[in-house]
């Protein structure tokens, strides 16, 4: 492509490309339809179909394609951009969207030395094996039950912890404390599991603690009952210093002035925070909590995957580690993959329904953020 | 920065400092917010305390558990407080056999060139979706979101690895996990949030796309690049499902090595001092955490003032 059409569009579209249809423009608007035609570097511009039609309708209807001019000269002007995204977009269709059409060996009897083509259809019987499968059933029960109890006991922690936070007034302190709480968000699960078990494992800390205040001592890492609460435990080390993040964000946005008037009218710290940060904060707690929904058949697999032999199946297996098990370590590729599908279906319509659900509180959902820009 | 409440019609007119403000411009109480009782700043510090306490003290304890003796360990039944001898014994033993040593560059290796990759293919294509009314654009934009919905699961991400000829490479590490799309809205927001007059004015002055990229873009965006880029090793280095699904011990980077030892407390299959170690002691093993902890304990200070700037709310924000 010549550099004079991609610096200039007017310029180009009137020299060699004036046969297509973009540039076949009344002769009275010359300038406004070069600037039409070329968005791109306009960024005032908002949808070019917006802008096609204002215009459009007192000069002749041509429509927005032709103002852009023909597809072929789009994908010239932006031949260099389409390289750049190339080898990501390939990256996206190779290990995302070829195996979800991967997916479809849950409706085959798989052996590996036949592959996908030679393996037997065998329809939905490994569905139907799933729900027969006391395994199955053990998986997504555990699965429900640290989610539940990671929605009850680790959601509220970065809330308060933000609140906490906010109201520490030297900069200093507040950002030091910012640093601190962030740090184990970095740290990865293996490391994570291995400190756990230096604190709450049989010759760790807290056993020693408990002794000492004449409790018994129980090894934390390897008790199936107290499983879901370990791993809620580890996540709110890891990650509720992160999750401030958000909280802190909303805090910043809630009006000064209110906090201001309503000292002058004598309300105290905690009024202030009950009535005027709690309101203010709501809608991204809200907001929050329905995502958390969408998301309640994922807990975290590489932790769990970690320790699930610690406990034992019975406690420790969740959806992912059971298809993780059943199919790649024990060779029952077929009905693994098909926990694997339900999961992700229902899980894809939990996450969208919870999307709905958020915009129907008038909150913008998660997933809006790339198509508003 | 004052709040000027004594003329009320002033008071209405000046724009209060917002909480952001009042937070960059440091220690500043509003005029309005009375001082906290004593009690309750008292009761604030200790919890603030205690927090940070919880935070580091697991780290901590690894650390002291590793600079001690074996006996000592033995002697205060398995918890060592503070080593009274300090002793870089376990270490000396770790660094003597092949085994850690290699994992550890092994490890260092994959997330260095990991992160380049991840970092080159995301910049690429976050800049190209960074142009308005790209031809195929929004395509492209929603390929990528869409990943963010749905996983494909373990069994046909596996499958694909292994049709692709990379089981037991060190590429099945790095291609299945290349790029985010998070990480990838986070640097495309940034580079659409940039004056794009700039950018105009070089195009007239004939610069192509790509040398606006490197010569323009990239010097702008180093804030958010190094968060990103943070992201990226933090994950490679981090990651060992993937080890432990596609390769072969002999291949294992060190958070594969640290499940070994630690986590299941076996030795490695191969000769080395370590291996000739039964069951590596509490200290041994703890001096291997120390080592795949450092890294991040080194490089997340220098990454920290970008993402307290506010790179990371306003990325969430979208």
């Amino acid at each position: 492509m010549s550099s004079s059409s991609k610096t200039l569009d007017p310029a180009g579209s009137a020299g060699p490309a004036s046969v297509l249809p973009g540039s076949a423009q009344a002769p009275g608007a010359p300038e406004k339809s070069g600037k039409a035609g070329n968005p791109g570097e306009h960024s005032k511009h908002g949808k070019p179909s917006k802008t096609g039609k204002r215009s459009g309708g007192a000069r002749n209807a041509r429509t927005a394609a032709q103002r852009r001019g023909s597809l072929w000269s789009r994908i010239r002007r932006d031949k260099v951009m389409l390289a750049l995204i190339l080898p990501g977009f390939a990256y996206f269709v190779v290990f995302h969207y070829v195996p979800l059409a991967g997916n479809i060996i849950a409706f085959l009897d798989y052996k590996p030395y036949l592959g996908f083509v030679d393996s037997v259809w065998v329809g939905l019987d490994n569905f139907s094996a799933m729900f027969k499968d006391a395994a199955f059933w053990v998986a997504l029960r555990n699965t429900l039950v640290i989610t539940g109890l990671q929605l009850v006991l680790f959601f509220p922690v970065p809330i308060m912890l933000a609140l906490l936070l906010n109201s520490i007034m030297s900069k200093r302190i507040r950002k030091f404390v910012q640093s601190v709480v962030y740090l184990p968000h970095f740290i990865g699960w293996v490391i994570i599991v291995a400190v756990f078990s230096e604190i709450l494992g049989a010759t760790g800390v807290v056993p020693h603690v408990l002794q000492s205040l004449g409790l018994p001592r129980f090894d934390a890492m390897t008790t199936p009952e107290f499983f879901p609460f370990l791993v809620t435990i580890q996540s709110v080390w890891k990650d509720a210093g992160w999750g401030t993040i958000i909280f802190l964000a909303a805090l910043m946005n809630v009006d000064q002035e209110l906090y201001e008037a309503a000292a002058v009218d004598g309300a105290g710290p905690w009024h202030r925070m009950w009535n005027i940060t709690m309101p203010g904060i709501m809608p991204v707690v809200i907001l929050l909590l329905i995502l958390n929904l969408g998301s309640i058949l994922s807990v975290g697999f590489e932790q769990i995957v970690l320790q699930r032999d610690n406990v034992g199946p019975g406690a420790g297996e969740v959806l992912d580690t059971y298809v993780y098990f059943h199919g790649i370590q024990d060779g029952q590729w077929g009905p693994a993959a098909a926990v694997g599908l339900v999961k992700g279906i229902v899980g894809l319509f939990l996450v969208l329904g919870a999307n709905k659900l958020a915009h129907f509180f008038g909150q913008e959902g998660v997933y809006s953020s790339g198509k508003s820009k | 920065m004052s709040t000027p409440v004594a003329n009320p019609s002033n008071a209405l007119r000046a724009p209060r400092p917002t909480l952001r403000q009042r937070w960059e411009a440091g220690n500043e109480r509003p005029v309005w917010m009375e001082k906290p009782k004593p009690a309750m700043q008292l009761g604030k510090a200790i919890l603030i305390v205690a927090i940070c306490f919880m935070a580091l003290y697991p780290l901590f304890a690894v650390l002291a558990t590793s600079l001690s003796s074996q006996t000592e360990i033995a002697n205060n039944n398995g918890l060592v407080l503070f080593p009274k001898e300090p002793t870089l014994a376990a270490y000396q033993t770790i660094f003597a056999g092949g085994v850690v040593t290699n994992a550890l560059v092994r490890s260092l290796l994959i997330t260095l060139i990991g992160t380049a990759l991840s970092l080159v293919v995301t910049v690429a294509m976050a800049y190209g979706l960074s142009r308005r009314n790209l031809v195929g654009g929004r395509f492209f934009l929603m390929t990528a979101l869409f990943t963010m919905l749905f996983s494909p699961g373990i069994i046909p991400s596996f499958l694909m690895v292994k049709e692709l000829g990379l089981l037991n490479s060190y590429a099945a590490l790095v291609l299945p996990t290349l790029m985010s799309a998070f990480n990838l809205v986070v640097v495309r927001s940034f580079f659409m949030n940039l004056p794009q007059e700039l950018f105009e004015a070089a195009k007239i002055d004939g610069a192509g796309d790509f040398r606006i990229l490197v010569q323009m873009v990239l010097p702008l965006s180093k804030g958010v690049l190094a968060v990103v880029g943070l992201f990226y090793a933090v994950s490679y280095w981090n990651a060992f499902f993937n080890a432990m699904l596609y390769l072969n011990d002999d291949k294992w980077p060190l958070s594969m090595i640290l499940r070994q030892y630690v986590l299941l407390g076996q030795p490695m299959g191969d000769a080395g001092a370590v291996a000739e170690i039964a069951v590596p002691s509490q200290a041994i093993q703890m001096a291997v955490v120390v080592v795949s902890l450092l890294p991040i304990v080194i490089v997340f200070p220098f990454l920290q003032r970008y993402f307290t700037k506010g790179v990371l709310t306003g990325a969430i924000k979208g």
